[in-house]
């Protein structure tokens, strides 16, 4: 080798810190690693909300492919227990947007959000399986339901073979 | 043995009223998080779900729900539209008064009450650091600042005597809470524990604790800044004794600041000291005052 100069050099991804996401690919310097771009485009395609929604986030990685959102920015990486929320679940085949994510988002999503009636939602609350009609995409929805006079996110629905499977984690799961 | 809660009898208006609400229990209160929600909507989800509470007078975003009630369990407690929260204790974020876009600090954090109305406040903008030592409660911070939707927080665990900036670029923060750990005298209506098991040797141990996380809590505060200093107890060796301390040996001065409830100004003489003239502007809350729990919080400006 004679050439140190061969652009940015690939690391490891070091998952017991906060990293923040590159931009770009151009600016990626850990194998794998998705990008802001990437990460803000999903959301925004999938649930069509408005671009400017993220604008002011920075977007970390810490742990494989665990991305969390923060509306603020500090020094990557960052060496704390907690920065912004968890946002998005990527480095698999299917990204999987978070219960909290959804949640603070998900309200004005107009694509990819399917509404439960009163039992449904209830039983979707509970973790359990629902069989609401839909006739969009499959794959990773929001659950939602009206209430006071709004439409309000649940949580994260996997709508596979006509049947919807909450993703509510254990700790979030309720008996109303 | 006599009630601990006595030596305060000579500080009080009326210490039989005063007595009688701390035996009392507390009702349930929620506090709307803002986040995520309104009041006007926080209410009508209540309304539609037959959820009984009334409003507290004082402060629109407190609801105090009805004896049976349990927060835990309803649909805008799912949604991260409140937050269990006795009323007393949303004094300090008003105090602090922190705006959108500012950098904040609340130096011992968890379970995360305050920081989650410290965020509400700043309209989920700007940099808010929660911090704590103790992991179990760093994991309840973190699943309560998640549920209400919090976006801005950082989350670290340090011991706030030693609090390192190091992290912030070394930059030092607006506003900082100092919602100190404390004997808790005034949650004796929810504990009655905080009482029973009470000692002067664990109310001067803990005051030397409350001193060096005030101490170094004004050091990472920008000159000019903002410090708000509050506890759950009534002790003056945990309130006015930490400020004496404070305006000793630190860059800092008490402020008057205005509470939408009723409250006693801070003392000026205990046992055989006396205390500087500024600490009337501290605020003494008792339970009978306003039929909550009991409260103290001190405003201090840095630098000035």
């Amino acid at each position: 080798m004679t050439d140190g100069d061969e652009g940015a050099p690939i690391e490891e991804n070091e998952g017991s810190r906060f990293d923040r996401l590159p931009a770009t690919a151009d600016e990626r310097t850990v194998e794998g690693r998705p990008t802001r771009a990437a990460v803000v485009d999903w959301w925004v395609e999938r649930f069509d909300l408005d671009p400017e929604t993220f604008e002011s986030y920075t977007f970390w990685e810490k742990g494989a492919g665990k991305v969390w959102a923060f509306a603020d920015d500090i020094e990557s990486p960052a060496d704390v227990e907690g920065l912004g929320m968890t946002f998005l679940r990527a480095r698999q085949e299917h990204w999987k947007p978070t219960t909290d994510a959804v949640q603070r988002f998900g309200r004005e999503a107009d694509r990819n959000v399917v509404v439960l009636e009163d039992e449904e939602a209830r039983a979707f609350l509970r973790g359990e399986d629902t069989d609401p009609e839909w006739g969009g995409d499959w794959g990773y929805l929001i659950a939602a339901h009206e209430i006071a006079s709004g439409i309000e996110p649940i949580g994260v629905g996997l709508y596979l073979y006509g049947e919807l499977r909450s993703q509510m984690p254990k700790g979030r799961q309720r008996e109303l | 043995m006599e009630d601990p809660l006595s030596r305060y009898d000579s500080l009080v208006d009326d210490p039989a009223a005063f007595h009688a609400a701390c035996d009392r229990p507390l009702p349930s209160v929620v506090r709307v998080n803002e986040i995520k929600a309104t009041p006007r909507r926080v209410r009508q989800a209540f309304e539609e779900t037959g959820v009984e509470f009334e409003p507290v007078e004082w402060h629109d975003g407190l609801l105090r729900l009805g004896d049976d009630e349990s927060p835990g369990n309803s649909w805008p407690f799912v949604h991260g539209w409140v937050y269990g929260q006795e009323e007393v204790s949303a004094v300090p974020a008003l105090a602090l008064d922190p705006v959108p876009g500012e950098r904040v600090l609340d130096c011992c954090a968890a379970p995360g009450s305050k920081t989650t109305q410290l965020a509400a406040r700043m309209d989920d903008r700007g940099l808010l650091v929660g911090n704590d030592n103790n992991l179990g409660r760093l994991s309840a911070l973190r699943s309560n600042a998640e549920r209400c939707g919090v976006s801005n927080l950082v989350v670290t665990r340090q011991d706030a005597r030693n609090f390192s900036l190091k992290p912030f670029s070394g930059e030092r923060f607006d506003r900082t809470l100092v919602d100190a750990p404390c004997s808790c005298e005034g949650t004796v209506r929810k504990n009655p524990d905080a009482v029973e098991s009470w000692s002067l040797d664990h109310v001067e141990g803990i005051a030397g604790v409350q001193k060096g996380v005030l101490g170094r809590s004004i050091e990472v505060t920008r000159s000019g800044g903002t410090v708000v200093y509050s506890t759950c107890t009534f002790a003056p060796e945990e309130n006015e004794s930490v400020l004496q301390h404070a305006i000793e040996n630190y860059d800092c001065r008490l402020v008057e600041f205005d509470l939408p409830l009723r409250s006693d100004p801070g003392i000026t003489e205990w046992a055989d000291g006396t205390f500087d003239e500024s600490m009337r502007r501290a605020k003494r809350i008792y339970p009978h005052q306003n039929d909550t729990g009991g409260f103290f919080c001190a405003k201090l400006e840095v630098g000035a």
